[in-house]
């Protein structure tokens, strides 16, 4: 045992000699400001270009060398925490006090406070927190710093208008007025009046579309996994379509089919004469909307969950005489728990922070989301207001997340151990197979109808008026010329759409493994590992999902316009938008795969001597393959069709896929954004396609019904 | 020790390929914020770096959008010219100080509205366009429900008209707080409160953004709309059955403006761009990608289907009044509380 730990101690000194090197070398030989014309290393700014306080990334680093060489652990500990964390005061410190004075901090600046991070880890390690694990102590001090200055700081900017009134002084007053107002808590609707306050409108439809999205994404999931194996590719198929769409396309063709010159409102008038009218738009048009767009999240989730339990859990059941029936509800339900709430929590958070579905089907139903993106861009720029609605909106998300916890608890939900497991997944009981396909069966026609609409959109002359076919519009988009041949011939992008496309998909491309190994980094720490403020840390992790987009987006300008952090006008504040903004997604599914893990794997894996990372790579990973895919989908994905969260961030250079459309239906240009949303959707297809052949299913040892027979 | 070499080795290989990833750039160059239609902005973006030799980077953002974008900017602003959108987020953004005072040498040659509007705003802000607020109507729908199209404000009151007239919403469009700021400078405010009071009755949705209304009546979601006449053509252009009239009282208009953004990075070029854009050559661009706006530079050619300023009754606008903060804040409020609380 001392000899594997002594083996461990010289790895791990190895590996924190490596970042003190990486982080002087960086402080040393790299420009440690982003500045036209200041190339300087952090070494020379300090010496030369009199910022002396420069120097203390220097002492930092020198410091910890004296703690690596120290013979006894704790000062070894003591040495790396004071020195890292003094520097990281000191830069920190002066950066933000110096503010605008400064340029931005380049990338010398950047890698040597990320090595400051790592050595602050390996110090507390050593002083014996996170049980003296170099991994883990590293993990939690770099996702928290990550989630600190890119979720809680920019946050903590933008709520604080709340707090401010117009003058610009701290008030309560003015906090409790904004918050505490009629339009904002009215029950008028209740007592048969005009309307109810933004708040209950949004609770409202949040607790719909969350029950909605759960249920038919549960029964979609059971059909696809334990139902009719036929319809398990066309439902994998159909149910990625709403996520990989554009946000308005959905509601634009529910308003061709539904709206008051839709064709369902055309065929009664000629059918019953019924006079066509407004019915759709308001809480019944989101409602739909919303269910249509995240039931396949609720989806994904759910199928992760019911592929990962234990055949032979229900095999159990039925030697002991349960009927299907009575094993799907006593024991297959059961363990479903984990996929059920965390898909509604997942359906209620997307459901208040949705932008696109009810700016266009809700005609007069407010939501708050809406209402924040109009107190900030609305005729009176009330940022306040915009502040005070946000914070109404990040408490729902909050009492959501705490039920869903107090709800889980403790209780186990492992169903994956280290033993193999020859089950048969039991088939669904007749009555709930044919419940599943009346509700799933008339789900995917709806699904196709809807996009066919779409499709046909792109390829008419202009959508509800002038049916001609034509390829104009994906002309206009797509255009590749000849190039002429004097100047070296090729292909030339002609097309206005070609530059935002790249663009997208280069800086989506960029964002997705970073959110998915972020976030399946995160929720192993919350899962697997036990530290003081580990909630508040979970929460974090949730909180940009739950921040309307419009105000992240605002608050992001707030908190990186200014030096230290001058990330703005760049395609890098871009990708940190995605990572930040879908992270909850990655940290979402892992947490549910992880309550299905048995620990008692990771522990063998501990006992053969594997170090944390090892265990991670070779155990963990293998077994997170499903969620793995799911947050690189969904993390690129959701990164393509952001709307309202870049709508600040874009610049002319870096504008996307998402601004280009939103600017062409702003002109009523339907044919041109629907001909690109066409492209997009196969696009994305297609990536997602190759990202689930690259990571590929989960393994497991599970007999197939074709095996059986053989 | 090879271990050690390695993670060493490793160390270096980052940082070289990290250092050479930065490169430096330098051209004369100026960012636009443009709140004008698509294919006009980048009309405007090509023909004026051509002509100067000057990379123009051009964003697209509503004028509200425009103008949260540079309050949130506000301690290093990114942006040197914001280009067109309705006049009143401009004069908020002088009067918050986020724009500079500058005074072009072609003031002189604008129409007198363009130059009242520079004058209001202490010359931090000048008139590029502007176009009158009237009614949309969707010429298939009227005939089908027999209805009369509407000719004048008071005609918008009759009851055949219950449930067919869609404006946007004042607290998040602009276009819809020009209306209440026509009616109330048209019949004095109390009158103008009444007089929205019976429209309500006959208002089937109060959109969110401005140009929703029109948009609804081409498709024949709403027989007819509150909105900017100049979006009327656009719509027709596409092939959807739409017409515009502007009411016999009077009515008011927008002023679209431009503004040089205080600390801009590039001074020069956003000047240069500035007086460029104030030329009767500049100016053409608008009917070019159609939009039918009325040019402020006397000099531009007026494209026939821009709408006649001439036979329109215009009321005496008084843009330094209600574009200020104060009082719009007032009169939406006032709006929310007498009209839009009212059941329908």
């Amino acid at each position: 045992m001392t000899a594997a730990r002594h083996v461990g101690i010289d790895r791990d000194r190895r590996v924190v000699a490596g970042w003190l090197v990486f982080g002087t070398a960086a402080f040393i030989l790299l420009p440690w400001y982003l500045a036209a014309g200041d190339d300087a290393t952090g070494m020379l700014q300090a010496i030369r270009h009199g910022r002396p306080w420069l120097l203390s990334a220097a002492i930092g680093f020198g410091v910890a060398f004296a703690g690596l060489l120290a013979t006894t652990r704790r000062r070894q500990g003591l040495g790396l925490a004071a020195g890292a964390g003094l520097a990281l005061v000191v830069l920190l410190g002066s950066g933000f006090a110096i503010g605008a004075d400064q340029p931005g901090i380049g990338l010398g600046g950047a890698l040597t406070l990320l090595a400051l991070l790592m050595l602050l880890g390996a110090g507390s390690a050593r002083l014996g927190a996170f049980r003296g694990d170099l991994f883990t102590a590293c993990a939690v001090v770099l996702c928290s710093a990550l989630l600190l200055l890119f979720v809680a700081l920019p946050v903590a900017k933008a709520l604080s208008g709340a707090f401010l009134d117009e003058a610009g002084h701290a008030s309560l007053a003015a906090l409790a007025e904004r918050i505490g107002n009629e339009r904002t808590w009215g029950l008028g609707c209740l007592a048969g009046g005009v309307r109810c306050g933004v708040a209950w409108n949004t609770l409202f439809l949040a607790l719909l579309t969350a029950t909605g999205t759960t249920l038919l994404g549960t029964l979609i999931a059971l059909v696809a996994e334990r139902g009719d194996a036929r319809l398990k590719k066309p439902l994998n198929l159909l149910a990625l379509l709403p996520i990989i769409t554009p946000p308005f396309v959905v509601g634009l063709g529910l308003i061709l089919l539904f709206g008051r010159a839709g064709i369902v409102n055309q065929l009664l008038e000629s059918a019953f004469g019924i006079t066509p009218t407004r019915w759709f738009y308001g809480l019944f048009g989101v409602w739909l909307a919303q269910l249509f767009a995240f039931t396949p999240i609720a989806f994904m989730i759910v199928r992760g969950v019911v592929a990962g339990i234990s055949p032979s859990l229900e095999e159990a059941a039925q030697t002991l005489r349960a009927d299907r029936r009575k094993a799907f509800f006593t024991v297959t339900l059961p363990l479903l728990k984990p996929g059920l709430y965390n898909a509604f929590l997942v359906g209620f958070i997307e459901s208040i922070a949705d932008f696109g579905n009810p700016i266009i089907v809700g005609g007069q139903f407010s939501v708050l989301s809406t209402d924040v993106f109009f107190a900030i861009v609305g005729a009176q720029y009330d940022q306040g207001r915009a502040a005070s609605l946000a914070l109404i909106l990040s408490a729902f998300a909050l009492a959501v997340f705490w039920a869903q916890q107090r709800l889980l608890g403790k209780a186990n939900f492992t169903t994956l151990t280290g033993k193999g497991d020859g089950g048969l997944p039991t088939r669904l009981p007749p009555g709930l197979q044919r419940l599943c396909l009346a509700a799933v069966l008339p789900w995917l026609a709806f699904t196709v109808v809807v996009y066919v609409f779409a499709f046909v959109g792109g390829f008419v002359q202009t959508w509800g008026r002038d049916y001609t076919p034509t390829l104009r519009h994906f002309i206009t988009a797509f255009d590749i010329q000849r190039g002429n041949t004097d100047v070296g011939g090729g292909w030339l992008f002609a097309g206005t759409a070609w530059n935002s496309l790249f663009t997208t998909l280069k800086l989506a491309a960029a964002a997705a493994p970073v959110c998915a190994g972020l976030g399946l980094l995160i929720a192993w720490l919350i899962a697997r590992t036990e530290f003081r403020g580990r909630g508040l840390f979970e929460f974090g992790a949730l909180l940009a999902f739950a921040i309307p987009g419009t105000v992240l987006g605002v608050s992001y300008i707030l908190a990186f316009n200014v030096p230290p952090f001058e990330l703005t006008g760049t395609g890098l504040v871009i990708v940190v938008c995605f990572v930040f903004r879908n992270l909850p997604v990655g940290v979402r599914a892992g947490s549910a795969a992880f309550r299905q893990i048995d620990r008692s794997l990771d522990e063998a894996s501990t006992m053969l001597r594997a170090h944390t990372s090892q265990t991670l790579r070779r155990v963990v990973l293998p077994l997170l393959r499903p969620a793995l895919a799911a947050a690189l989908v969904y993390c690129f994905v959701r990164s393509m069709t952001t709307v309202s969260a870049v709508v600040f961030l874009v610049t002319a250079e870096n504008e996307l896929a998402t601004t280009y459309i939103i600017g062409r239906v702003g002109n009523g240009d339907y044919g041109v954004a629907l001909a690109y949303c066409t492209v997009l959707i196969v696009l994305m297809s297609l990536a997602v396609a190759l990202i689930q052949r690259l990571v590929g299913e989960r393994a497991l040892g599970r007999r197939t019904v074709v095996l059986a027979a053989t | 020790m090879t271990k050690n070499r390695r993670t060493v080795l490793r160390a270096a290989f980052v940082l070289a390929a990290a250092a050479l990833a930065t490169t430096v750039r330098a051209q004369e160059q100026v960012n636009v914020i443009c709140s004008v239609q698509a294919d006009w902005c980048n009309m405007i973006q090509t023909v004026f770096a051509k002509s100067t030799g000057i990379k123009v980077n051009m964003s697209l953002k509503g004028s509200g959008e425009a103008l949260a974008q540079l309050i949130a900017e506000k301690a290093n602003p990114k942006t040197d010219v914001w280009f067109g959108g309705t006049g009143d987020p401009h004069l908020q953004a002088a009067e918050n100080d986020l724009t500079v005072a500058y005074q072009s040498a072609s003031l002189p040659q604008l129409h007198a509205w363009a130059q009242q509007q520079a004058r209001q705003s202490g010359y931090r802000t000048v008139g590029i366009y502007s176009g009158p607020l009237g009614f949309g109507y969707n010429t298939e729908l009227v005939t089908k429900k027999k209805l009369a199209v509407p000719r004048s404000w008071a005609d918008l009151l009759k009851p055949e008209y219950k449930g067919e007239i869609q404006v946007a919403n004042p607290a998040s469009s602009g276009t819809a707080y020009t209306m209440v700021a026509t009616l109330v400078q048209l019949m004095g405010e109390d009158k103008a409160f009444e007089y929205m009071k019976g429209l309500h009755k006959n208002i089937g949705q109060y959109t969110r953004s401005g140009t929703g209304p029109i948009k609804a009546v081409a498709r024949g979601e709403t027989a007819v709309s509150i909105s900017f006449v100049h979006d009327g053509p656009g719509e027709k252009l596409q092939g959807f059955p739409v017409e515009t009239v502007t009411p016999a009282e009077g009515t008011g208009a927008e002023i679209g403006s431009m503004s040089i953004v205080k600390g801009a990075r590039n001074m020069a070029a956003a000047k240069k761009f500035y007086e460029w854009a104030l030329t009767p050559q500049a100016q053409q661009f608008g009917a070019a990608t159609k939009q039918f706006q009325l040019p402020s530079n006397r000099a531009t050619p007026v494209d026939p289907r821009v709408p006649d300023f001439k036979k329109i009754r215009f009321i005496d606008y008084d843009y330094a009044k209600y574009g200020s903060s104060a009082e719009r804040k007032r009169l939406i409020s006032r709006w929310e509380k007498d009209v839009n609380s009212l059941p329908r």
